[in-house]
């Protein structure tokens, strides 16, 4: 028995339709002679068959498209008969079945290079600060996190730099609006006594050891901070992770705008004089761009002092993931009523922007009277 | 000029070569005709992929044309060439495991039945790209006559090519600086399925040829008898050194363009009219009525080219794969 | 002993060794023979060597190259010039079709020992149809060399082995080199299959080849004013490309910016990048940049095409653009 089947007649021909059969049951066929005509996508065809025979059934039946290959007709060679044939299934193409995928969360900025280095000194990329292109960590960033010196200096010209930061802070800010539900609260202190124990203190030191005003309200804030750890930490993951150290981030602002917040690093536990030499040689090193990763990085909370510039009070926006931003404004004489008395001291409004997620206005002002005692008694501050 | 399409009264008169002569011939069209038709089939059961261009009904070309040339000569055909392979010397075997695909084919299986090569014969393609072929013989052309080798080169193209660019390039070039190229052009009235006379402003093609100042001539490419001939004379017009020369053999081709093809575009009555002047049995009744060739003798060739078609067969589905791990060789010479 | 002479010099002194030293050489091509070379590369030759060596050709580009790959499968070497790599593409059928195909397809009976060489490249105004530089094209071919000398040595240096090779080699002559001068060494042999480090650095690799070597070196000399250190990596080999050296050069810098003239969409550039990204990816600490054509026919008045095309001041830009 032979089989005609549909022959594929050009690399393009996947399928045929049956329009007529030129031979019937019974009928000898010749080698080379045209037994049917096929449409197929491109026009109707003379199909031969290539065997002698004759035609035992014609399986295909006129109008049926079939898949090249598909058994058209069954020829019986000489001394077959037609009960040798059996009938032939049809295969149907399978389906395929599609499938969707979830978005990739989207990722930080960091080099293949950087990233192969880290893992080889097994340097923790979530500590190292990039100082690629927006932000990118760069693999210099990791050498220098691995061997804990300062990041690179930018090369970048003055104007591409303040660009981007300010895309960078444009970046971090809208999000802490978009995600942290801010709550504010302020308290003013006067700084009396604060003042005056360091001027007495100033005035036995010699000029390029002395300290500011401002040092000691950092000092405060550590201080304070440790009764209340809900304020420093991180929001990771959905959750609040409290800090193990107090690292203040202090915002100094730049010559060509923007600002970078580097921290004090265990600001606490330093005395008055250290912290003075650290925020000094933060401050130029922060304008000369030579600052180390870590104090980029591992801020757990920030402060912002706006100095003799500034206003009367600020109420920051929080540095994700921190949870808390301490601000203070401009050291003014005001009047302030004590005991029935209404006299003018110098004062200085204290302002707490915390996560409501984290910790609620009550304790944030119990932060703040915190702060207002402890700089009534400057000298405790300075151990 | 109006094209004709109706055939000519099929080739008579008498055949003046002698009977082994005659014999060689007629045996390599009916060689070239089993061959395809083998291949046809072979083609409809898969083994045989890609285009496959079919030459059955111009057998008389290849083999007038090619029996006129020497062996250090060249041969540039097209993408119909399984006939002039076969002629120049190929094995059908190594032209059937090509079109298979195998290693032992003519072209390790990179090319294919388009593009069968040959370098001991000298056959530069099997050139699928119409025209591709015409600067190439010009070159090879000016090599020889650079070299001051013995040698012309043949080189074969359809009426379609002469539409292309690259057909007055050569033809100028070859002239121009008097090169030892024929031209043979297979003029089977159709650039695949477009007529002639849709295809050029001027279709007596010679008219073309001569205009680039060669001897240009026109002959019944059905009529093996006037193809040798024809041929002859111009082999020996271009090995005298007077430059390039051309020649239009009219042929027909009896089936499809490709394999695919539906023929919407000629009558059914056109090609059973050429069919009559089939180069095989006009040829063949012309010796059987010179007493040159019987019934038995015919019988015979036919049973040896068939016998040839089935080893070559045999021989291509036992040929191997070339291993994959060998894909990118021959990209550049080692 | 070295000497001081012309990209111009340079080249006619290669293909009159090559003449000299091959009787199966010859040169073909548009005016190579009386005119004496379009950019007059062969000026005197027609007198010395002949006209059936040097063979002045009808404007046929698709003949008389495809005539150049018969008369190389004939036995001869010949050097085909095409005027420019605008006209080639009248040719580009042979080339791609035959020339790049033909050793393959036979199953390795034939290779094609053919030389083509032509001008390529923007920047003297010529406009749209005179200033293409699709080496680019080319280099995607498999089946052919393609070379691109950029400086005098390799213009010097490059012919002989490309005519030693057995199969077809494309040179392309940036029109904006052929004046510049350099010293050349007496005994100057060069490869035609390794990119070359022609400035050392270490802050960031420039890749580039052809016309844009020179503005590639001048962006370097720019920022080593400004203590940054640049690579340059001259390509010279178009295809195949020399990925070890590309690779290397990433390890090295870490940074990479490609030049060339082509257009960015699908270009040359594009290959080296994807190259990079697959045997460098992790060397590397900043998106690689590219400095090339912008995306338009290039324009004839001189303010547009210089602002088309890539210029120092654009290399610098995209360097410091990857250093944060």
């Amino acid at each position: 028995m032979i089989e005609f089947k549909l022959p594929s007649l050009g690399a393009d021909m996947d399928e045929g339709t049956l329009l007529e059969w030129k031979v019937g049951v019974g009928d000898t066929v010749k080698k080379g002679q045209v037994v049917a005509v096929v449409d197929t996508s491109k026009a109707a065809v003379d199909v031969e068959c290539w065997q002698e025979g004759s035609v035992g059934e014609l399986l295909a039946e006129v109008g049926q498209k079939m898949p090249v290959g598909t058994v058209m007709a069954k020829l019986l060679e000489p001394g077959e008969t037609a009960e040798t044939i059996v009938g032939t299934p049809r295969v149907l193409p399978a389906g395929r079945a599609g499938a969707t995928a979830a978005a990739p969360p989207p990722r930080r900025m960091i080099s293949p290079a950087a990233r192969k280095h880290a893992q080889e000194k097994g340097v923790d990329l979530d500590k190292v600060t990039g100082s690629g292109p927006h932000g990118a960590v760069t693999l210099e960033d990791v050498e220098h996190a691995a061997a804990g010196l300062a990041p690179p200096a930018a090369v970048l010209p003055a104007a591409d730099k303040a660009g981007e930061m300010r895309r960078a802070i444009a970046a971090a800010m809208a999000r802490s609006k978009r995600e942290i539900p801010h709550y504010y609260v302020a308290e003013d202190i006067p700084l009396v006594k604060a003042l005056a124990w360091l001027q007495a203190g100033n005035a036995k030191r010699p000029m390029a050891e002395r300290l500011l005003p401002a040092v000691l309200l950092f000092k405060a804030v550590a201080v304070a901070l440790k009764r209340y750890p809900e304020l420093n930490g991180y929001w990771r993951d959905g959750g609040f992770v409290p800090a193990e150290r107090i690292n203040l981030g202090v915002a100094i602002s730049l010559r060509q705008g923007g600002l970078i917040a580097p921290a004090l690093l265990n600001a606490d536990a330093k005395p008055l004089t250290q912290l003075m030499q650290e925020l000094t040689d933060l401050v130029r090193r922060t304008r000369a761009g030579s600052l180390r990763s870590s104090e980029m990085s591992e801020a757990t909370i920030t402060v912002t002092n706006l100095g003799d510039q500034g206003s009367q009070a600020v109420f920051g926006v929080i540095y994700p993931p921190q949870v808390a931003l301490v601000g203070f404004g401009r050291v003014t004489e005001r009047p302030w009523a004590e005991n029935g008395e209404l006299k003018a001291l110098p004062m200085v409004t204290a302002s707490l922007s915390a996560d409501h997620r984290v910790s609620d206005g009550h304790r944030g002002a119990l932060f703040l009277r915190e702060l207002a005692d402890l700089l009534q008694r400057p000298e405790d501050l300075d151990r | 000029m109006t094209i004709d399409h109706h055939a000519p009264p099929p080739p008579s008169g008498p055949v003046s070569w002698d009977k082994d002569f005659a014999h060689r011939l007629l045996a390599d069209m009916v060689r070239i005709r089993r061959m395809e038709e083998k291949s046809a089939e072979l083609y409809g059961a898969g083994q045989i992929r890609g285009f496959l261009h079919l030459y059955i009904g111009e057998e008389a070309v290849a083999v007038g044309a090619l029996h006129a040339l020497a062996a250090a000569d060249n041969v540039v055909a097209t993408y119909r060439e399984h006939g002039h392979a076969l002629v120049r010397g190929l094995l059908m075997a190594s032209i059937m495991a090509e079109m298979f695909g195998k290693s032992c084919g003519c072209a390790r299986g990179r090319g294919g039945s388009m593009h069968l090569f040959d370098a001991k014969t000298r056959l530069f393609g099997g050139n699928a790209i119409v025209g591709g072929g015409l600067p190439l013989a010009t070159g090879l052309g000016l090599a020889a006559k650079m070299r001051g080798e013995d040698r012309i080169t043949a080189c074969f193209f359809g009426d379609g090519a002469v539409a292309e660019g690259a057909f007055h390039e050569s033809l100028n070039l070859a002239a121009l600086w008097k090169l030892p190229v024929l031209f043979c052009c297979e003029n089977n009235l159709f650039g695949m399925g477009t007529a002639i006379e849709r295809a050029e402003s001027q279709t007596d093609l010679c008219v073309k040829a001569a205009s680039y100042d060669m001897p240009a001539r026109r002959v019944d490419g059905m009529d093996i008898v006037a193809v040798h001939a024809a041929m002859q004379q111009a082999v020996q017009c271009v090995r005298a050194g007077q430059g390039p020369a051309f020649v239009e053999f009219q042929t027909y081709r009896f089936r499809a363009h490709s394999m695919f093809d539906a023929e919407l575009y000629r009558q059914k009555a056109e090609v059973e009219e050429w069919k009559a002047r089939g180069p095989i049995h006009t040829f063949s009744a012309r010796l059987k009525a010179e007493g040159k060739l019987t019934e038995e003798e015919f019988l015979s060739l036919d049973a040896a080219a068939c016998a040839e078609v089935a080893a070559a067969v045999a021989y291509a589905e036992a040929g191997l794969w070339e291993p994959v791990e060998d894909l990118l060789k021959d990209v550049h010479t080692p | 002993m070295t000497r001081r002479l012309s990209y111009r010099e340079a080249m006619r002194e290669a293909m009159h060794e090559a003449l000299a030293g091959d009787p199966r050489v010859f040169l073909m091509g548009e005016d190579v023979g009386r005119y004496g070379g379009t950019y007059a590369f062969s000026k005197g030759f027609l007198e010395e060597f002949g006209p059936e060596r040097i063979r002045d050709t009808p404007l046929s580009e698709l003949g008389f190259v495809g005539a150049g790959i018969g008369a190389a499968l004939g036995g001869m070497r010949p050097i085909v010039e095409v005027m420019t790599v605008n006209f080639s593409l009248l040719a580009l059928d042979q080339i791609v079709n035959s020339a790049a195909l033909f050793r393959h397809m036979s199953g390795g009976q034939f290779s094609v020992p053919l030389v083509i060489r032509m001008t390529t490249g923007a920047g003297r105004q010529l406009a749209a149809q005179h200033s293409h530089s699709l080496e680019g094209w080319y280099a995607h071919i498999p089946g052919i060399r393609v070379l691109a000398p950029a400086t005098v040595e390799d213009a010097r240096g490059m012919l002989a082995p490309a005519l030693a090779d057995p199969d077809p080699v494309v040179i392309f002559e940036h029109a904006g080199l052929f004046n510049v001068e350099g010293e050349l060494a007496d005994d100057c042999k060069v490869d035609i299959s390794s990119a070359k480090v022609r400035r050392e650095g270490r802050d960031v690799a420039i890749i580039t080849y052809g016309g844009s070597l020179p503005k590639a070196l001048a962006a370097a000399e720019t920022l080593a004013g400004e203590s940054i250190e640049a690579e340059v990596i001259d390509l010279r080999v178009l295809r195949p490309l020399d990925t070890a050296t590309i690779a290397a050069a990433v390890a090295k810098c870490h940074r990479v910016v490609v030049v060339d003239e082509n257009w960015k969409s699908g270009g040359l550039a594009a290959e080296v990048v994807a190259r990079i990204m697959e045997h460098a990816f992790f060397e590397l600490d900043a998106p690689v940049a590219r400095v090339c054509s912008e995306e338009v026919p290039i324009p004839y008045a001189r303010h547009l095409e210089e602002a088309a095309l890539p210029q120092p001041e654009k290399i610098v830009a995209a360097v410091k653009g990857l250093l944060g």
